[in-house]
């Protein structure tokens, strides 16, 4: 078994001493995003994260206001907001202010009607036809699942101390970079018509998107800075809470499995010491 | 069933009525209490243990999971987020599930590993090592299968990429393609050919299983010096020894998968596959899974033509070439000694090819560009270069160093000299228990 170990060490150095040799070798076809996404401090990283409520009810007015004008999230229940600390008179309401197409009803028409809990969010457009139409071609991505869609690769050795690290906020991290990082092309680049040039975009210098948030734009009322940074901190916290919104009991769940898993393997091993015993 | 005899004894009414009728309770007793195992088996032989819980853990997540999903290309994407979101647990089930499958790789990986380094293959177990060579394929066709099921954008692009080696094959790949597919391009009757297949195989592979530990049960097992059973105090009864021993192994091995199902669900995932398929949309890196990586890299190292043959069917021999080469190794090899811990060039060699191959893995992450070309070349070169020129030349030339007559010789020479000599242990680390 040492032999085994020593030999995969091996294996792992001999990989460590390829890994330089690459960071020497870029340059040719020009790889995105230019800079990679820098790492925030998050409430539901680690072992023990949970989601901060009041963030996430911050984030989701940031959605609202200033996102679903183009962005649908079709996956997500108003009922599931309960989760953000709502109540279920505060989730009714909030349900309400919006219209959902239904039908057909019995005279085979459809008809409009106030949002219940049940529903899902509505889409801005009507389908993907119109939500590309209206955005120079490019439909605006669903904002469902952006937070697990979104990841930029690591690298090595970075991907494997992920591991031990339990980094996990890839996309969170890179959704507030995206929204934080837009800038003035440096000298000698120029940018396509129609975009705006931004070194975290993972697929290219500049995207179709302009800067969508700015300082002051949504109000918060519990005093927390109206600052872009604030916001794009807080609406990535909620778009990771939309794509994975059963983090929390993950986690939890995780925490007992591996007592669980330590205390057992324990007795089983003094077992097998106990069994053993005469034949070594 | 080892050695032949049976010493099962029924004791009680019901056990002898059963036994004289369908002797089911003696095959269990011989098969898994009685069987004797080596007295020196290491952890190195807790994985064919390990990877019974995985099947089994898989077969039983997957029928659940497939109690909530829709096998539809418009409802693929939203059926699995629904068990993600709203089934009880549902986003328990499938992290398993899909984290599940790379843990079930990962063992394979060990196991095919351990069978290498050991010798394991060698006669009288050529067939044990092809049936398991069997098995080996067929969940790399269940995996494959199993990752187009969510109808992501890797999903998609991955089976498009997949299902189009086979049009390399002359005359008749076009049509191969199409059947694989049921149509011209990835679509609804190949997401539903691909569900009834991914739902078939495991069974497939459970029946490969059974002959598998059959075949095991009929030559007996290998074990570290690779000297047969001679007597009855080289080994040890199953159970309790060997049991205790697989059952240790498999909660240190569950405690590395809880950590990725619960801390690290999409670790081994690719983000792009939490974007609904797009067939008008190709993702600019497409990548298989991380268990394919070092196949798909020996794919995308041959880019030149050879004679007739073109460089797309060139990489499509050489990547199933990669997997069917392994099926002939019990006749590559041509060492008379089955242990590689009495092999000191073989043991290079060996952890040479394990590095090896890790490396590949990690060009196939990479796009086929720069000096990663090169460097799969290079990388495929040695992975062939191990089994057609190493393993039967280093049988003929190389010196072994002296075996000893027995295991419990080997038990006890390295027990002897421990106490003798600390530093002795580390001359046969191997027959640790």
């Amino acid at each position: 078994m040492k032999t085994i170990l020593k030999g995969f060490a091996a294996a792992v150095l001999g990989l460590t001493l390829a890994g330089p040799a690459v960071a020497a070798e870029e340059g040719g076809t020009p790889h995105y995003p230019i800079h990679a996404p820098r790492e925030e401090s998050w409430s539901f990283s680690g072992p023990f994260g949970t989601y901060d409520r009041a963030q996430l009810q911050r984030g989701l007015k940031i959605y609202r206001e200033a996102c679903s004008s183009c962005h649908s999230m079709n996956l997500v229940a108003f009922r599931t907001l309960a989760d953000l600390g709502y109540s279920e008179a505060q989730v009714r309401t909030l349900a309400a202010e919006y219209t959902i197409q239904d039908g057909p009803n019995a005279d085979g028409d459809m008809f409009e009607r106030p949002g219940l809990p049940s529903d899902h969010f509505p889409s801005p457009f009507a389908n993907h036809e119109q939500a590309a139409a209206s955005n120079n071609g490019a439909a605006p991505p669903d904002f469902s699942l952006i937070a697990k869609a979104r990841g930029v690769t690591r690298g090595f050795p970075t991907f494997i101390l992920d591991i031990f690290t339990q980094y996990a906020e890839g996309g969170p991290d890179y959704i507030h970079s995206l929204l934080t990082g837009y800038q003035e092309p440096p000298e000698g680049v120029t940018v396509q018509p129609g975009t705006h040039y931004n070194p975290y975009f993972i697929a290219g210098p500049a995207l179709a998107m302009p800067p969508p948030l700015s300082d002051g734009q949504v109000t918060y009322e519990d005093g927390t800075p109206e600052t872009v940074d604030q916001y794009a901190r807080d609406v990535s916290a909620f778009l990771m809470w939309a794509a994975e919104p059963h983090l929390e009991a993950r986690k939890q769940t995780g925490f007992i499995v591996m007592i669980f898993l330590i205390l057992f393997g324990g007795l089983v091993y003094l077992t097998k010491r106990k069994i053993w015993a005469d034949v070594h | 069933m080892s050695g032949g005899h049976s010493t099962y004894t029924p004791k009680t009414g019901i056990e002898r009525w059963l036994d004289a009728r369908l002797p089911l309770p003696r095959l269990m007793y011989d098969s898994f209490v009685a069987y004797p195992v080596p007295r020196n088996l290491n952890y190195a032989y807790t994985f064919g243990g390990i990877l019974s819980l995985m099947l089994v853990a898989q077969i039983v997540t997957g029928v659940v999971l497939a109690m909530h999903y829709a096998a539809s290309t418009q409802l693929a994407f939203d059926s699995v987020e629904k068990i993600m979101r709203d089934v009880n647990s549902g986003w328990l089930l499938r992290y398993l599930h899909s984290n599940g499958a790379s843990f079930f790789f990962i063992a394979v990986y060990v196991h095919i590993f351990r069978g290498l380094y050991y010798g394991s293959y060698k006669a009288p177990r050529e067939l044990l090592w092809i049936l398991g060579c069997i098995i080996y394929l067929l969940m790399m066709a269940t995996g494959f299968m199993g990752y187009v099921l969510p109808w992501g954008q890797m999903s998609f692009w991955g089976a498009t990429v997949i299902t189009g080696f086979f049009t390399a094959i002359p005359l008749v790949g076009e049509w191969v393609q199409q059947l694989l597919l049921g149509g011209f391009a990835v679509d609804n009757p190949t997401l539903n050919r691909f569900f009834a297949l991914h739902y078939l195989l495991p069974f497939m592979i459970a029946g490969v299983v059974v002959l598998h530990v059959w075949a095991l049960h009929v030559t007996g097992q290998t074990n570290p010096t690779g000297i047969e059973v001679k007597s009855k105090t080289d080994t040890v009864p199953f159970s309790p020894h060997a049991s205790a021993k697989d059952g240790f192994a498999m909660v240190v091995f569950l405690f590395v998968f809880a950590y990725f199902v619960f801390y690290l669900p999409n670790y081994l995932g690719h983000p792009d596959n939490y974007i609904q398929a797009d067939p008008l949309k190709t993702p600019a890196h497409i990548v298989p899974e991380w268990y394919y990586l070092p196949f798909y890299a020996i794919l995308r190292a041959i880019t030149f033509n050879i004679g007739p043959i073109d460089s797309k069917l060139g990489g499509v021999l050489a990547m199933f070439g990669a997997i069917a080469v392994l099926f002939v190794v019990p006749w590559l090899d041509t060492s008379k000694v089955r242990s590689a811990v009495y092999r000191p060039w073989y043991k290079l060699f060996f952890w040479l090819f394990v590095a090896n191959a890790l490396f590949l893995g990690w060009l196939g992450s990479k796009p086929a560009e720069g000096w990663y070309i090169p460097a799969m070349q290079v990388s495929t070169l040695y992975y062939f270069a191990f089994f057609l020129v190493i393993m039967p030349v280093l049988g003929l030339i190389e010196t072994p160093r002296r075996l000893p007559n027995s295991i419990t010789e080997a038990v006890l020479e390295r027990k002897g000299g421990a106490h003798a000599q600390p530093a002795g242990s580390a001359a046969l680390p191997e027959t640790k228990g």
